[in-house]
């Protein structure tokens, strides 16, 4: 398809990209690695006025550590983020989902803070950060501000930025100690979207489990925690009977959509399967 | 990097298998693996596909297309369009109706078939999701896609008509109201004994309801056409991303009135199509009138999500089969009503694709009775027409899966009940109750060779380990033997089945002076590998280098005669036409040498490309050098024309009968119904090979096509008549990663219909593979008393019947066939 008419601009700095989102009012659009706003054009589903492109602001790229905070730029790519040593070591979750992501050509184009601020609740990369407690660092007109996954993703592809924002970083505490972590993708075909994922971080000490974050993709219109399963799993021993007893919970809270690619009450199933699945595996068992 | 592939450079697997790089075969060419002549400029860029021509003044073509399934049309105004800066016409359905002529259906199976008015773009009513309205001409495609929006058409909606039973019933809503019902015909068959006789003597009687669900032909390329005007002259060359360039041409001058003479047609690299480029497009037709009006050049290129709703779907039919068999497993009879969904229209072969499908339900079994009958229906849908296979996939389909319900319900393996029904190997050739004469095969063979790469009892021993612990993972195994009618066609068979051309092919070898050779063919390619193929047949046959041989195809100036490429033909056809045509060359070639050898023509041999008499080795002329001798044409028998070159057309006296036998494991994970393919083996049997690489290309494809109608693949239309999966999000297509290794492996029982023992293998890893993972899949859920899928057997779909009502169902820890019954047993999940 052939996409409307818009401006395009390509600043240099969050800055001008700011100034530029803000002269252009509502109708512009953040441009970053173009995955899912390039077919969106190409189908007409929208019709910017402008759009700022982001790839030229090197000062979104990269990871970097800030005490016990890790830090990706927004637009670090998804082959990078998957590559990262410091990503590796005290966001191994952030890496493994991020490999599950569509297919190589996107994750060498698709970039870490376009697929959070897309907030797509099919998308891999959010349930992920809300597991994590991420913040996600936002400049606009007045400075920039520091907001939780818990509150980014307001619903089906809208987060808390408002129009003159740019996403600018994604701030993740630092997973250390005896954290194993498991991302659990079912879907139909290896660069389908996620029918269900189940993000699962558990902390264990002395065989049991002290700490558990689980978030789940595309079980509501935004990415959602198992508050229920984590509770349950908080203080139990870390064997099979004991989480497939949290896992019965997954589906507490959920929304979980019907579509082509699954009825709610399929969904539902499998967020207690996968996430025993995925909790097993984080935990080694 | 040499020319030819060696082991070394080839996939594993087929260093894996040896017999993949069989030794040549006779003249040194045939069955060599060589590199392909196509895909140096592939894989650099260097193609010339459609979308790629650019030429002064080019205009661009936009369709604006129905959003609704079915209504009445009340007004169309383009001129807010005709107002946007760079647009420089538009049109509505009515503008274009006196010149646009209709939309040609060459196959008009039954007398009384009802052939509805298909006008390129819709005048008085739409009648699918896409349907054509207006179109847009504007100096760039940018433009001509923003003056779609300024469009405005008044509807009034009628109702929509999806599914094909609901349209027969009596009061159904009318997809064309002129024709007063939506039944298109009815084509019964009917072969052998009396079937309700036949019915009564069996013991057992298995009946089942299978349906093939819509498909999306979806090409590497996307449909594209572009029309070249000569206005003073009314002349036109257009290029269209077609598998039928000749037919093409044929067909636009009885369509627009355009004479024949006066319209090229060039497929230039054409990127695929698997049947849905072998047509007669609405764009096509409106590109060629709109650059005779305008009398400038027009373009127009499909968007993939426009593709889906504008070009033709593949399959969509209903199978009620029924088999009736003997207590011992001896087949007696076979059933099968077929609904076959036209869609709106009707396309080019659309009614001939399930008549062709009529005679391959017996496949390679024998039996005493067959009766058949297919009713085609109009439904608010795109036009279905040929895809991969056309009509004998769904056949083998349905065999091959009722062959697997009869052996579950006699308690009978499913490879020994075929054993004792299938022909034998010295009982070819073999006239099948269809009167169909199958010329060889070795289905012995093929299925022993198949057995063995596969481990058959390995796997069987596993399956019953995994159904004793009720392991989440179950295991299933999955056969499909399988025949299929290629070569399409013999001329007089096409005639006596209605449709409305012949099945010849035509060649051209043309000797340069220098020693080349120029080979023209009809045949055109859209990825198969011609130009390799046939540079090696004709290097064999001449006894001239490989690299001294160039192809021509796919312009109707420069290769004019063909039936172009279709049907697993273009070997079996075409390529022989080429290697006769080769022999009238050499016979030609033979009295020259005689002559200038001076000796007697029946003491002239040749031999690796060398004339050379009998008794004096040293008197000898190369083939190319009587090339020369002939360009220059001062010492020549007397009267002989000055020319090397020949021609011959060739009209097949019979199909081919490809066959194998593939065989293929699934773990289902019973908790998420989710089907991983363990294994797949295969072994095709298609006779004698040109070239090994290419072979192996085109089984891959075929089973990964097959596989992703058995497992991914769906067309979903929702009540109102909208095509839910209308874009590559929701219509899943498999990739490289979601598949399985394939052990190939080959048999060769040489045809014995045509001179170069040949079959075809464009569509047989297709037609075969689709049953064999299926039937794996039901094999696997056979202990939860479910003895049916619906395809695709999604994870949802295997779980559902798994868990009926949301409880699970238990396996019983071993198949629960149904021994010997004189019970009628009918399908789904029990």
């Amino acid at each position: 398809m052939i996409p409307a008419q818009f401006d395009y601009v390509a600043p240099t700095s969050v800055a001008d990209a700011v100034a530029a989102l803000s002269e252009a009012g509502e109708d512009a659009k953040v441009l970053a690695g173009g995955q899912s706003l390039i077919p969106v054009l190409r189908l007409r589903l929208s019709y910017p006025s402008v759009l700022v492109d982001l790839r030229r602001v090197s000062e979104l790229r990269g990871v970097r550590e800030d005490g016990n905070e890790l830090v990706i730029g927004a637009m670090t790519r998804h082959a990078d983020v998957i590559t990262d040593p410091l990503v590796r070591q005290y966001a191994a979750l952030v890496a493994e989902a991020a490999g599950t992501v569509a297919d190589p050509a996107v994750r060498h184009r698709g970039t870490f803070g376009g697929a959070l601020a897309h907030a797509d609740p099919a998308g891999d990369l959010a349930a992920v950060a809300l597991a994590l407690d991420a913040q996600l660092v936002a400049e606009g007109p007045g400075g920039r501000r520091s907001i939780a996954a818990a509150d980014f993703f307001v619903d089906y592809l809208q987060t808390a930025l408002s129009p003159d924002e740019v996403l600018v970083e994604v701030r993740l505490p630092k997973l250390e100690g005896q954290w194993g972590v498991h991302y659990e993708k079912f879907n139909r075909t290896a660069q389908a979207w996620a029918i269900v994922g189940v993000a699962a971080a558990v902390r264990q000490e002395n065989g049991s489990i002290v700490d558990a974050r689980v978030g789940l993709t595309n079980m509501s219109s935004t990415p959602v925690r198992a508050s229920a399963v984590e509770a349950a799993l908080r203080g139990t021993s870390a064997d099979g009977r004991s989480i497939a007893a949290a896992a019965e919970h997954a589906a507490e809270g959920t929304n979980a959509p019907s579509d082509l690619a699954g009825a709610s009450d399929y969904r539902e199933h499998l967020a207690r399967i996968l996430t025993r699945r995925a909790v097993s595996a984080a935990a080694g068992v | 990097m040499t020319e030819e592939l060696d082991a070394g450079m080839l996939a594993t697997e087929i260093a894996e298998h040896p017999d993949a790089l069989s030794a040549p075969y006779g003249g040194g060419e045939l069955g060599r693996g060589r590199r392909r002549k196509e895909d140096a400029k592939l894989v650099t860029g260097q193609t010339n596909w459609t979308d790629n021509i650019t030429l002064p003044g080019l205009l661009h073509m936009a369709v604006l297309r129905s959003p609704m399934a079915h209504a009445r049309i009340v007004s169309v105004d383009v001129s807010a369009a005709l107002e946007m800066p760079g647009v420089i016409a538009a049109y509505s359905g009515a503008d274009l109706a006196a010149e646009d002529g209709a939309l040609p259906c060459a196959w008009p199976v039954t007398p009384d078939m009802v052939h509805p008015d298909h006008k390129p773009l819709a005048v008085d009513e739409v009648r699918h999701v896409g349907d054509g309205v207006a179109v847009v001409i504007a100096r760039d495609r940018y433009t001509a896609a923003d003056a779609l929006e300024a469009i405005s058409v008044e509807y009034d909606q009628l109702p929509a008509v999806v599914d094909m039973e609901a349209a027969l019933a009596e009061g159904s809503p009318l997809v064309h109201s002129d024709k007063g019902t939506n039944k298109c015909f009815t084509w019964p068959f009917a072969a052998g004994d009396d079937y309700e006789a036949t019915r009564a003597k069996a013991d057992v009687v298995v009946t089942r309801r299978f349906r093939q669900q819509r498909v999306l032909p979806t090409a590497m390329e996307p449909r594209g056409v572009v029309v070249a005007p000569i206005a003073a002259a009314d002349e036109y060359t257009v290029y269209s991303a077609t598998q039928i360039p000749h037919i093409l041409r044929v067909m636009l001058a009885l369509v627009t009135g355009i004479g024949e003479h006066k319209i090229r047609v060039i497929a230039p690299d054409v990127g695929g199509g698997f049947g849905s480029k072998l047509n007669v497009y609405a764009e096509e037709v409106l590109a060629l009138v709109v650059a005779r009006k305008l009398g400038r050049p027009i373009k127009w290129t499909e968007s993939r999500s426009e593709g889906y709703q504008a070009t033709i779907h593949g399959r969509d039919q209903i199978q009620d089969i029924e088999v009736s068999a003997t207590k011992d497993g001896k087949l007696l009879g076979l059933k099968v009503e077929l609904l076959a969904d036209m869609g709106a229209y009707l396309q080019l072969v659309t009614p001939g694709v399930p008549i062709l499908g009529a005679f391959m339900f017996p496949s390679i079994y024998k039996m005493d009775s067959y009766t058949f009958s297919c009713t085609g229906v109009f439904t608010t849908k795109t036009p279905t027409d040929a895809y991969r296979g056309a009509g004998r996939p769904e056949a083998t389909y349905a065999i091959e899966r009722i062959m697997d319900e009869l052996a579950a319900e006699l308690g009978m393996d499913p490879l020994e009940l075929r054993r004792r029904n299938w022909i034998k190997h010295e009982e070819f050739p073999f006239d099948s109750i269809c009167g169909l004469t199958y010329d060889s095969g070795n289905y012995e063979a093929a299925t022993a060779k198949a057995e063995q790469m596969f481990d058959m009892t390995a796997l069987r021993r596993e399956q019953a380990e995994r159904r004793e612990r009720k392991d989440p993972i179950q295991l299933g195994i999955g056969i499909s033997t399988f025949t299929e009618m290629c070569g399409l066609a013999p001329s007089r068979v096409l005639g006596s089945l209605s449709y409305g051309a012949g099945g010849w092919e035509a060649a051209q070898i043309r000797m340069l002076p220098t020693g080349k050779v120029e080979v023209v063919s009809g045949a055109t390619p859209h990825g198969q590998g011609h130009h390799t193929s046939w540079s090696q047949i004709v290097a064999d046959a001449l006894g001239v280098p490989f690299e001294d041989v160039e192809v021509i195809t796919g312009d109707t100036d420069s290769s004019p005669k063909g039936m172009d490429t279709y049907g697993s033909r273009s070997l079996v056809v075409g390529g022989v036409a080429i290697h006769k045509a080769t022999g009238k060359v050499i016979e030609k070639a033979r009295r020259i040498a005689a002559h200038l050898l001076e000796a007697a023509e029946g003491d002239v041999e040749f031999h690796g490309g060398t004339f050379s008499v009998k008794g004096s080795p040293e008197a000898k002329l190369s083939i190319q050098e009587i090339a020369l001798a002939t360009f220059a044409a001062h010492n020549l028998p007397d009267g002989m024309e000055p020319t090397l070159d020949s021609d011959y057309v060739y009209d097949p006296e019979n199909f081919s009968f490809p066959h194998g036998t593939h065989l293929c494991a699934v773990e289902i994970d019973t908790e998420t119904g989710f089907t991983k393919i363990r294994k797949y083996v295969c072994v095709d049997d298609i006779g004698k090979i040109i070239n090994p690489v290419i072979v192996e290309g085109q089984v891959h494809g075929g089973l990964a096509q097959g596989i992703a109608q058995a497992l991914y693949e769906e067309a979903i239309y929702d009540a109102e008549g909208n095509l839910t999966t209308g874009t590559m999000v929701d219509y899943l297509i498999p990739s490289a990663a979601d598949l399985p290794h394939f052990d190939t492996g080959r048999t060769e029982t040489p045809a014995t219909s045509n001179p170069l023992g040949v079959k075809g293998v464009g569509e047989a890893g297709t037609i075969a593979s689709t049953p064999a993972v299926v039937n794996a899949v039901v094999d696997a859920l056979r202990p939860f008393g479910i003895n049916d899928i619906d395809m695709p057997a999604s994870p949802e779909r295997v779980w559902r019947l798994l868990h009926p009502g949301g409880q699970r169902r238990e396996a019983s820890g071993t198949v629960a066939y149904g021994g010997v019954s004189t019970s009628t047993t009918s399908g789904g999940a029990a």
